[in-house]
């Protein structure tokens, strides 16, 4: 340390170094200032996310879908957050808006783009496309550096915890309602069975169990109610604070 | 050596067994965490390289790779720092005994559980906070203990003015955990799954204020606390400059928390918290370069003995690296640079010439410099340390070189068009394809850190196990 005579501020904070609970308060006090400026802001309509109706809370199945999406860190190759740049909206579609986000619970933005944005890929291949996908990446994209996924296609979700995982949503302020919790096992199979008819046609045999089948549900659901909302024009600032809490 | 301070009436004693052991965890979850690394970087180049498993696909192995090397390896490394230097600078032993061996291996096992859970594809996705909501709960708890016994040993000191590494360190204990709680707020489903309180885009908000805070609290100001204790006693030469300190303390820790939405530019999120980001961001270069230059101009009158001492080797690479990546880091945080460098492998280059260069480099230092003098011995083999330090180096180069050409190459190609408008490569596989090479490169880069890091595990190892020296070491003995 300098041996040069201590005045003003360096001897003020000479002081401070030896009272260290108020070297403590002043710390946390200059730790905490920035989040709340950026983070509190957030929960009021006014300076948060806009809000994009006709977005609706995901399904049971897709609920399911997505906890396998997590489970196998998609979203660590996979983003899903178009950027509003020409080149982005020609290769993948309309860019991302904050509305389209609002019942993600977490969110899945991802950061790398290990393989394409997937924002926009729902209803962009049929159902049959994912299934040979998973089972083979190569089998449908050419070239493709993804690892197969063929255990998607023997193991079963467990559909008995399903209204745990919905009653967990709502208090998080996802607005599903007691019906639909209580209907969602049912609900639920009627989705998966559409989706193995389809698979069906296709020539894949499939059992409505498997995980591949929430899996699909979940990706061909991605991006649909935005483009849909987008192509309406209907964004609004209202009651964001709501929707994003 | 040092074991006891105080007056001659009131001798106390410090504590160094706990400091063995945090080391030990150190090089042990280093090997585990880079040969993750190593292997993911593998499955990249070569996608069959997950065997067929569930388990060891990149997906589930990332995070993996992300909680060992920060929170196991980076993490026992701070707390070796900490234990070791708090109580030579407060002359005081650890508070409580019972909360230091608490710690250890409370953290210990938070890691195993890590080790175990992400293969096993449980996590709540949120980057460097992927754990599950039993283990959070765990975190919270082993935290609470190492606070109250670093705050329980300031109270008990015998010295009265706190030194600068105890201000950083001081930043550290109470930054991260409130990071920590507020980022992993969230409804249990069941015991494994749980859903985050906040929605969207202020749940990407909140997590990337944690994830950014996660490098400025986690990599950066324990780390630096580490550089204040550990360069002036290595290199025998008092801190540069008090004043410099202050205001890089201070200006650091109020700035750095600001960083956050820099990770979510071009998204929707709301353009003024975008723009606070990058504002906050780019001044972030001033206090950052502070710390650099306290540390590098501290040196000064030391600099001929970098050319011979591999330690200070690492510690100058170590600083210079951090002042470097702290150079990066603002400027990609510029909106122009980050529409080209954002979701590229330009980022992963970035991180790791912070994490490798910064926090590996001064962390290998510190335990060549503490190893013989914790375990009184001199290490089993004196020259590998500077074979350590070149692999390092040159490992790092080959990464960092690598994925900047690659995140140059795949952001120039996916923005590209053609002379009709048109994307110029529309098919994504073949930008892939383009970076095969630089992928291959950085396998190498990371396979030399990795060598390193092994050399330097049987390097401690075999110390340790070897033969204690006579109190004076005998001159010839190494030769």
């Amino acid at each position: 340390m300098s041996n040069t005579p201590e005045r003003g501020y360096t001897a003020a904070h000479r002081t401070l170094e030896g009272k260290s609970a108020l070297f403590a308060v002043f710390t946390t006090v200059a730790i905490l200032i920035g989040g709340i400026v950026e983070i509190i802001p957030l929960f009021s309509a006014k300076a948060g996310p806009e809000m994009l109706p006709g977005v609706h809370p995901y399904s049971a199945l897709e609920v399911a879908g997505r906890d396998i999406y997590i489970r196998e860190g998609c979203y660590t190759c996979h983003s899903q957050m178009i950027r509003p740049m020409r080149a982005e909206i020609l290769r993948y579609g309309e860019w991302s808006r904050a509305g389209e986000y609002a019942f993600d619970h977490p969110f899945l933005l991802g950061s790398r783009r290990m393989g394409p944005d997937l924002q926009r890929v729902g209803g962009k291949y049929p159902d049959a496309w994912h299934y040979e996908h998973m089972r083979d990446p190569r089998s449908t994209s050419p070239g493709s550096v993804m690892p197969a996924y063929t255990w998607l296609l023997r193991q079963s979700y467990d559909p008995a915890d399903i209204q745990a995982s919905l009653r967990a949503l709502k208090k998080v302020g996802v607005p599903y309602t007691d019906a639909e919790v209580a209907g969602a096992p049912a609900e639920m199979q009627a989705q998966a069975q559409a989706i193995v008819d389809r698979l069906k046609q296709a020539g894949i045999d499939a059992t409505a169990d498997r995980e591949v089948v929430a899996l699909i549900a979940y990706l061909q659901r991605l991006g649909k109610d935005g483009r849909a909302a987008i192509a309406a024009g209907e964004t609004t600032r209202t009651g964001a604070g709501a929707r994003t809490q | 050596m040092e074991y006891t301070a105080g007056s001659r009436t009131t001798e106390t004693r410090y504590d160094d067994a706990i400091v063995k052991q945090f080391l030990i965890a150190t090089v042990t979850w280093a090997v585990v965490g880079m040969l993750v690394g190593v292997w993911i970087a593998l499955e990249i180049a070569y996608w069959p390289a997950n065997l067929g498993l569930q388990w060891t696909t990149f997906g589930r192995l990332r995070p993996l790779h992300t909680n060992a090397v920060i929170f196991a390896f980076g993490g026992n490394i701070c707390f070796t720092g900490i234990y070791y230097s708090m109580q030579r600078l407060l002359k005081t032993r650890m508070w409580n005994d019972t909360l230091s061996r608490l710690h250890f291996w409370g953290w210990q096992l938070v890691i195993v559980c890590a080790a175990v859970s992400l293969p096993l594809g449980l996590t709540q996705s949120k980057e460097y906070a992927e754990l599950i909501w039993p283990i959070d709960i765990l975190i919270t708890l082993v935290w609470v203990i190492f606070a109250v016994n670093f705050f329980g040993t300031i109270a008990v000191r015998k010295v009265q003015h706190l030194y600068v590494a105890i201000w950083f360190y001081m930043s550290f204990v109470i930054t991260i955990a409130v990071l920590h709680i507020v980022n992993s707020l969230a409804v249990p489903a069941t015991f494994l799954r749980s859903y985050p309180i906040y929605a969207g885009l202020t749940d990407a908000l909140v997590q990337w204020w944690y994830g950014h805070n996660a490098v400025g609290f986690f990599l950066t100001t324990p780390f630096l606390g580490l550089m204040y204790y550990f360069l002036p006693r290595i290199a025998e030469r008092p801190v540069y400059s008090y004043r410099l300190s202050i205001i890089h303390f201070w200006a650091l820790i109020f700035l750095y928390i600001w960083a956050g939405p820099h990770h979510l530019l071009y998204s929707s999120l709301p353009e003024w918290a975008q723009t606070l980001g990058m504002t906050f961001s780019i001044m972030l270069i001033a206090p950052s370069w502070g710390g650099m230059l306290n540390g590098l101009l501290t040196l000064r009158g030391a600099w001929d003995r970098v050319r011979t001492d591999p330690i200070l080797k690492f510690l100058v690479v170590a600083v210079s690296f951090y002042g470097m990546s702290t150079f990066e880091g603002p400027m990609m945080s510029i909106r122009a640079v980050n529409s080209l460098s954002h979701y590229t492998n330009w980022t992963i280059g970035h991180v790791h010439s912070g994490t490798l260069g910064w926090n590996g480099m001064i962390t290998f230092g510190i335990i060549y410099w503490l190893t013989p003098k914790l375990w009184n011995r001199p290490l089993a083999h004196p020259t590998w340390p500077t074979t350590h330090f070149w692999l390092a180096t040159i490992g790092i180069v080959l990464y960092t070189v690598s994925m900047w050409a690659a995140g140059l190459t795949e952001g120039l190609q996916w923005r590209a068009f053609d002379a009709a408008g048109q994307l110029k490569y529309p098919n994504f596989v073949d930008i892939v394809h383009q970076l095969q090479p630089f992928y291959l490169l950085r396998l190498l880069g990371g396979l030399l850190y990795f060598t390193g890091v092994v050399m330097m595990a049987v390097n401690v190892f075999r110390t340790v196990a070897g033969p204690a020296t006579a109190p004076a070491p005998a001159p010839a003995a190494a030769r």
